[in-house]
Parts: structure tokens; C-alpha cells; sequence
């Protein structure tokens, strides 16, 4: 590690944010405009040093960061991989983001890692594991995660709880506090047949620390029916912009964060969606 | 009513020929097929990507099809083991020694550990190096006397195959077309970003010496006994020049 000691935290503003790629270092130095914070995958900056780490120590000497962790696999049927827990807890050490937040996924089985976002049945069994891992992460941590809803393509004939009353359940008994995807949200409703907005309107929006806006791709199933696939390899579609405009006049401003993963684009295109979400929470604040 | 665990979701997501866990559904209720193979491409996808992205030579030298097919084989018989995807194909040269269609590149092994061992030493940790006026500042006897660490992000590999003279072909721009012959390769990083370089003969010994704790003068004496006409001074302002050498500290392990 570069240095031993702990980065003073900027606090996080309910602006635009973006998802850190290290194409786009040198134009945020240049120029952040709308862009007043980064989210970074932690799993990225778990080498022990290099270009990695000294960028986002960089970086996070001027902006609010938010450490997002895709690896965890708080979702897991068996204990959580307490070395990758340790790692996670040394990051957060070293960089004391603003932010920390997790999925409500699973990717890991056993000795496998699958590298993506697994669903799970929603459960009384699928919930007591999810608190329980919940919990034995911010004790370990020693700060309060954030806990992101999933974009689901299909359903478990099993579950016998809504997800937003499995995610309202969980934040009661761990105290987490929710990443509400609105992207997802959508790509769910569609792929669910269910109304986005009526999700928007029982979800527990006080809880939410931080939204998420992305794009994605559109598909059908076998039988024809719409079936979107979260990619974050595009625009954000309107009708995903209507939907956070919807959620954030009745939750607040939050901090909203433009997540581009795949088929970067350049920085310009990548803040004139900042500036659209800037747009949109001037409108509510 | 089935309940589907995480052990049979997994086993399907790797296994295309198998079917879809019973109790997944469509939203007509019907059971789910193309809305499970979404879960099955987001993974060998991402595997796929990450593979690209770890060995962008193999791929070359492969092919973008070859490349594809012997990726896809490699992902769904050794998916990763850890959420690290960094170090995702630590594998693939043992897999590729194996892997019948490859053969006739009995080289691409070695060419994919190059790769390997470029990505850990871009994420090592960083350390201070020895000075590069060493030799300006150091009395000789006093020289001869002390021991030095690798850096952190220093690598070797030696191969009976022309390996760095193949990656070099394979880089933009290309490098001259490569002669016969085995090769030694060290990677270092003298700030950020690893780079190959090509050994002179017995380099590889002195090298391997310092590694295991040997004085400076020692380190040379192991090396001119088997490689006599070893140019110490070549070999020296290489490991300078790349910030390779850090300096001794008893009380690390």
C-alpha cells in the first residue's frame, strides 16, 4: 500500500457521480464538470500496489468516493469468504470512502467464482442468511453498507416474500441502508410483467443512500414477451429517466450515479448523462 | 414445488448441454429457458472478456476464433476461485500444455506466463529502489559485501522458446521476426507499467542469486562460474535502469 494512514473523507453530495474507469483519468483531472463524485469497483483496487491504487489515492484527495463491491456474494447459501471479507476491510480502511455498498446477489458456489450478479429466491431462510451476512459485514467493516436490489430475468417458484418487503425486512434487522437501482428496478418490472412505479411506491425510500442509473439491452424470451438485460453498456433509456424523476420527487435529491461499465464511451458522452441527472435533482432539491 | 440451490444453479450456468433447474419461471408461469441462458451468457461472456483482456498475445497468436473456442473450453473447466478476477487464468498455461490443438505452438505456455506475470507485477506492491548512481557512490569492497531485494514487481521467466523475441513480434509496433533459440525474460516495473526485457546469457543466474539472499560479490561468482564470459556490466545497468533491485532490510521475511 502507498501509505499507511487513512485519506480525509469528502462527505457525499446529492449530485452526479460516476463509475471510476482509468480511461477516463485524465479527463477528470482536465474537466470533471457535472461529475462531483466516483464510485469504484472494490475488487479492482485488491492489489497490494501500481497504477491502481496511487490513481484512486489521487483521486480521492479531491473527490467523494464510493466503494462498490461486486465479489462478495452476500447472497450465498454458505459462509461469506472470510479472506475476501478481510480485503474488503483493509480497502475500506485504507481509502475511507463515503460510500460502501454490496449486491443482493450471489457469485460465489463452493470454490467457484461466477463473476456475475446471481439471483436468489426471496425467502425466510434466503432472508435470515442474507441479515446474518449483512451483519457479520458491517461489524467486520465497522460501517454501515449499502445494499443494491438486483435486475432479475426470471422467478423461483419458491419465493413467498416480495422483494421490497424482503429488502425493508433486511434493513430492520441489520441497519443497512439500501442502493436503490432504478435501472433495475426497471429491467425487473418489465421482465416481471409488474408496474415500476408501483415498486418506486412501496419501496422504503428512506433508506436510500445513494441510486444507481445504467443502461441497458432489449431481447425477447421464447414466448415473445420483453426481456431486458442490464448491461451498463449504453445511454440511459427515457423511460428510466422518467422513472428516477418519479422516485427522486418523492424520495429527495440523492447522490445518483451514471454506471457505465461496458463499451466505454468517451468522457463527454459520460457527463452529458451527469448532466441530465443534475438537471433532474435541481428540480427536486 | 422445486427449490433450486446454489449448487445446481452453478453446475447449469457452466454445463450448456445441461437443463434449466425446475422452479424457475417465466412470467406466463411457463418454465424459464432463454431467461436462464441470459444468467448463462452474462457469465461465459464475462469470462470470455476477461480472458481477452489477461492475454491479448495468446490471442493474437491464436487467433480471434481459435482464440474463442479454446477460451470458452479453458472458462468452463476452470472458472475462477476467487472474486480476484486480476489474477483470473493463472491456469491456462498448464491447461494450454495439455490442449491437443495448440501443440504446434509448443511456445504459447511460456507466452501466456509472460502475460501472467505482467498482470502481477502491474498490481505488486510499490517499493523504493537502490539508487541508480549505486556504483557512483558505493566503494567496490563495500559493493561485493551487500545483498539487495527484487522489487516487488520484478518477474523471470526462462524459456527454451524465444519468448521475448515472439512477444515483441506480437506488440504494435511488431519487433523483428524471431530467431531460434531459448530466452530469458525479466519484467519490471520501473513505475507503473511492466515491460518485458531480454536477459544476456548468465544474467538469469545473478538474478536467481541476489533472489535467494546471495552477497553482490557472491551473486557474481555463481554467475562467472557458469557463464564465464558474463558482462556484469550490461546485465547491471539493466536491473538499475528498471528500478529493479531494492535495498536489503534484514527484518523483512
Amino acid at each position: 500500500m502507498l501509505d499507511a494512514s487513512a485519506p480525509q473523507q469528502h462527505p457525499m453530495p446529492n449530485a452526479p457521480g460516476v463509475g471510476y474507469k482509468p480511461q477516463h483519468f485524465q479527463d477528470i483531472l482536465a474537466d470533471a464538470g457535472p461529475v462531483k463524485w466516483l464510485e469504484v469497483h472494490a475488487e479492482n483496487y485488491m492489489g497490494q500496489g501500481g497504477r491502481p491504487l496511487a490513481q484512486l489515492r489521487h483521486l480521492a484527495e479531491t473527490f467523494p468516493i464510493s466503494c462498490h463491491g461486486v465479489g462478495l456474494s452476500i447472497g450465498s447459501e454458505g459462509d461469506l469468504d472470510a479472506d475476501h471479507l478481510a480485503r474488503l476491510k483493509h480497502l475500506v480502511d485504507w481509502l475511507n470512502p463515503a460510500l460502501f455498498s454490496e449486491h443482493l446477489a450471489w457469485s460465489s458456489h463452493n470454490s467457484h467464482f461466477l463473476n456475475d450478479l446471481l439471483p436468489l429466491p426471496y425467502t425466510e431462510e434466503t432472508l435470515a442468511t442474507v441479515a446474518r451476512h449483512i451483519d457479520q459485514v458491517q461489524e467486520t467493516v465497522g460501517r454501515q453498507m449499502l445494499l443494491e436490489n438486483p435486475s432479475t430475468y426470471l422467478a423461483f417458484d419458491q419465493s413467498d416474500i416480495s422483494e421490497i418487503d424482503f429488502l425493508a425486512e433486511v434493513t430492520r434487522r441489520t441497519g443497512c441502508g439500501l442502493l436503490l437501482d432504478v435501472n433495475n428496478v426497471f429491467v425487473s418490472a418489465i421482465n416481471q410483467q409488474t408496474d415500476p412505479r408501483a415498486y418506486i411506491d412501496a419501496y422504503p425510500l428512506a433508506s436510500v443512500g445513494e441510486i444507481h442509473l445504467g443502461g441497458h439491452d432489449a431481447d425477447h424470451d421464447e414466448a415473445g414477451a420483453p426481456l431486458l438485460i442490464d448491461s451498463h453498456g449504453a445511454e440511459i433509456v427515457d423511460p428510466v429517466w422518467a422513472l428516477y424523476a418519479y422516485t427522486i420527487a418523492k424520495s429527495g435529491p440523492r447522490p445518483t450515479l451514471i454506471e457505465w461499465d461496458n463499451n466505454l464511451p468517451d468522457w463527454s458522452t459520460l457527463a452529458a448523462e451527469a448532466t441530465r441527472a443534475k438537471t433532474a435533482l435541481a428540480e427536486v432539491a | 414445488m422445486s427449490n433450486v440451490g446454489q449448487l445446481e444453479f452453478s453446475e447449469a450456468i457452466l454445463d450448456p448441454t445441461s437443463e434449466v433447474p425446475m422452479g424457475l419461471s417465466n412470467p406466463d408461469g411457463r418454465p424459464a429457458q432463454k431467461r436462464f441462458d441470459v444468467y448463462r451468457n452474462n457469465v461465459i461472456l464475462s469470462l470470455l472478456d476477461a480472458m481477452a483482456t489477461g492475454f491479448p498475445v495468446v490471442k493474437k497468436l491464436l487467433g480471434d476464433d481459435f482464440f474463442r473456442a479454446m477460451t470458452l473450453e479453458f472458462v468452463r473447466a476452470n472458472p475462477p476461485s476467487s472474486p480476484l478476477m486480476m489474477h483470473f487464468g493463472t491456469a491456462l498455461p498448464n491447461f494450454l500444455e495439455g490442449f491437443e490443438p495448440a501443440q504446434k505452438l509448443g511456445f504459447l505456455p511460456d507466452i501466456a506466463r509472460i502475460e501472467i506475470a505482467m498482470r502481477e507485477s502491474y498490481h505488486a506492491a510499490d517499493a523504493e529502489p537502490v539508487s541508480g548512481d549505486l556504483l557512483q557512490t558505493t566503494p567496490p569492497d563495500q559493493l561485493m559485501e551487500m545483498q539487495f531485494k527484487l522489487a516487488p514487481s520484478v518477474r523471470m521467466l526462462r524459456s527454451r522458446w524465444p519468448i521475448y523475441s515472439i512477444w515483441l513480434a506480437n506488440q504494435e509496433p511488431a519487433g523483428p521476426t524471431p530467431e531460434p533459440g531459448g530466452q530469458a525474460v525479466l519484467i519490471t516495473r520501473p513505475e507503473f507499467d511492466p515491460w518485458p526485457n531480454l536477459l544476456p546469457a548468465g544474467a538469469a543466474t545473478l538474478v536467481m542469486a541476489i533472489e535467494n539472499g546471495a552477497t553482490f560479490g557472491n551473486a557474481i561468482e555463481q554467475t562467472t562460474e557458469k557463464v564465464p564470459h558474463f558482462d556484469l556490466s550490461q546485465t547491471l545497468a539493466l536491473l538499475l535502469q528498471a528500478k529493479a533491485l531494492c535495498p536489503f532490510k534484514k527484518e523483512t521475511p
